[in-house]
């Protein structure tokens, strides 16, 4: 076994293992941490497959800004011992029947599409330039739909926050400047 | 040899570098105290050794001996973990840095990702460490200090790709060994500018430091911790301030480059040695930059830090990199 197997099995074991912490735990807080950790050794995972600029992109967009958006909100809403003990209640023993079939099926289909291609690893590396160029060369119009989902979802944010400081304005107008002076602490 | 990379003796540079720049850390502190004390017509710490220059063994000390204290109202495991994650994350990024022609630990072609990278995981660490506090101004401030990072990284990643499209490459060694006509700075004026106010919220310095401004949130993120824990939080800004000097000299100022007067030390010295003067001395005058800004600029309200970045600077980003690429373009191609 050489060195470059023993870099993908070890990183390729503690993304599994992290993963399935991060389905078990039921603090929710710690569940997002191993997602992290889970990410960072699926980069490895592409920077040892020979895809260092994907391995990059997966740390700096997943693991540096989805997640930490995720975080945020587990943070603002504050979740103490009464969810953890809520998410105990969802993870019962019966609720693992069904997705596991599920997911047993998958790992079937899987195991049989992989059973007959050749195992490529390492050997060849990407360059970033080479990404670049399959994006806006045959896969142009997929990187438009993603232009246009984006922007989709920002209109949508918008309209969603527009929605909000019309609600507030309506009603700082509405309870008139006494009230606003006093309830503010006479910003 | 992975991939054909080198790998090679400068591995053994792992060590001393990351000591060096420990040590480094702790002399920039005192100096830092002692030129704002200057600035602000008072003496700043004077009274360990010569000048006070061993005020920094004096904190080492003096941290050290400390009561290590966890809240025993927080979550042990984060409040741990953060200033681990928050000091490891920045030393990770000087792996990266080419600090004389072939004076670095690895030079891949994606370093300037794996600066961003690293970058965007010490948010966690200021993150964990505010949650983990279980303390009002603690979480306020770790608060600010995510939407403030995630917010900064957006368009500190845009605003040095104006440089990727002039230098062809992710590689630090390729930047710079494409500034030897002219540095970066000159076309890229308006990328220097936008990435060193990233910078200087990303490492949440004076006057970006609104995740710990002491006039409302005590000390922010960090209230909660004492002795060596503390020297680590504070020792990861001090390097992410190293870090990000080192990143607008290579990017924008043309690394270990100097102009042709400027080449008498080569001969004497040699190529790496003369190298790594110019590059210290690049560093140096954006650390002295950095400490006179914060001297100099009173913080903005936080509102304000959040819409400079959303609606002034990344248009601006966006526009640049627009410019940058058609005027490549042109040069290359022709219209």
């Amino acid at each position: 076994m050489n060195a470059d197997l023993v870099l993908f099995w070890v990183p390729a074991a503690i993304a599994v293992f992290s993963t399935a912490l991060v389905i078990t735990r039921k603090n929710a807080s710690r569940a997002l941490v191993y997602l992290v950790i889970s990410l960072l050794a699926v980069a490895v995972v592409f920077f040892v497959l020979g895809a260092p600029f994907a391995a990059a992109l997966e740390v700096v967009v997943y693991a540096g800004a989805i997640v930490v958006l995720f975080l945020f909100v587990v943070m603002m809403l504050n979740l103490g011992r009464s969810s953890v003990l809520r998410e105990g209640g969802w993870l019962r023993p019966n609720m693992w029947v069904l997705p596991g079939i599920l997911a047993f099926v998958l790992l079937i289909v899987m195991f049989h599409v992989f059973a007959g291609t050749q195992a490529k690893t390492a050997g060849t590396e990407v360059p970033p330039s080479a990404v670049g160029r399959a994006l806006f060369g045959p896969y142009l119009l997929a990187v438009e739909l993603a232009g246009f989902l984006l922007l989709a979802a920002l209109v949508g944010a918008y309209h969603l926050g527009r929605r909000y400081l019309e609600e507030r304005r309506a009603v700082v107008e509405g309870t008139g400047e006494g009230v606003d002076a006093g309830g503010d602490g006479g910003r | 040899m992975l991939f054909g990379w080198e790998v090679n003796w400068s591995y053994v540079l792992i060590l001393p570098l990351a000591a060096g720049t420990l040590l480094a850390v702790m002399f920039l502190q005192w100096w830092e105290r002692r030129l704002l004390g200057w600035l602000q017509d008072r003496r700043g710490p004077n009274r360990v050794g010569w000048f006070g220059v061993l005020q920094g063994v004096a904190d080492g000390i003096k941290f050290l001996t400390k009561d290590d204290w966890v809240p025993p109202f927080g979550d042990r495991v984060f409040f741990v973990a953060a200033p681990v994650i928050v000091c490891a994350s920045m030393l990770f990024v000087l792996a990266v840095i080419p600090f004389a022609p072939s004076f670095h630990i690895v030079d891949v072609n994606i370093a300037l990702l794996w600066f961003l990278a690293m970058s965007s995981l010490a948010v966690y660490g200021v993150l964990l460490g505010g949650f983990a506090s279980n303390n009002k101004y603690a979480l306020l401030g770790s608060l600010r200090a995510a939407a403030q990072m995630v917010t900064y990284e957006v368009f500190m990643g845009l605003s040095i790709m104006g440089v990727v499209i002039h230098a062809g490459s992710f590689s630090l060694v390729e930047i710079v060994g494409a500034q030897e006509q002219l540095w970066f700075i000159v076309p890229q004026f308006l990328g220097f500018v936008i990435f060193l106010i990233a910078g200087l919220a990303e490492s949440h310095r004076l006057p970006f430091d609104l995740p710990e401004a002491e006039h409302e949130l005590a000390a922010g993120f960090h209230t909660e911790y004492s002795g060596m824990k503390f020297a680590f939080l504070m020792c990861g800004e001090y390097v992410a301030v190293i870090a990000t000097c080192c990143f607008i000299v290579l990017l924008f100022f043309g690394g270990w480059l100097v102009p042709d007067f400027l080449g008498f030390l080569e001969p004497l010295v040699g190529e790496q040695f003369a190298g790594l003067f110019w590059f210290g001395l690049k560093v140096l005058f954006f650390i002295h930059f950095f400490v006179l800004l914060r001297a100099a600029i009173p913080r903005p309200r936080y509102d304000q830090l959040m819409s400079l970045g959303w609606k002034i600077l990344l248009p601006l980003t966006l526009v640049n990199l627009l410019v940058t690429g058609f005027l490549v373009a042109w040069a290359r191609w022709g219209l």
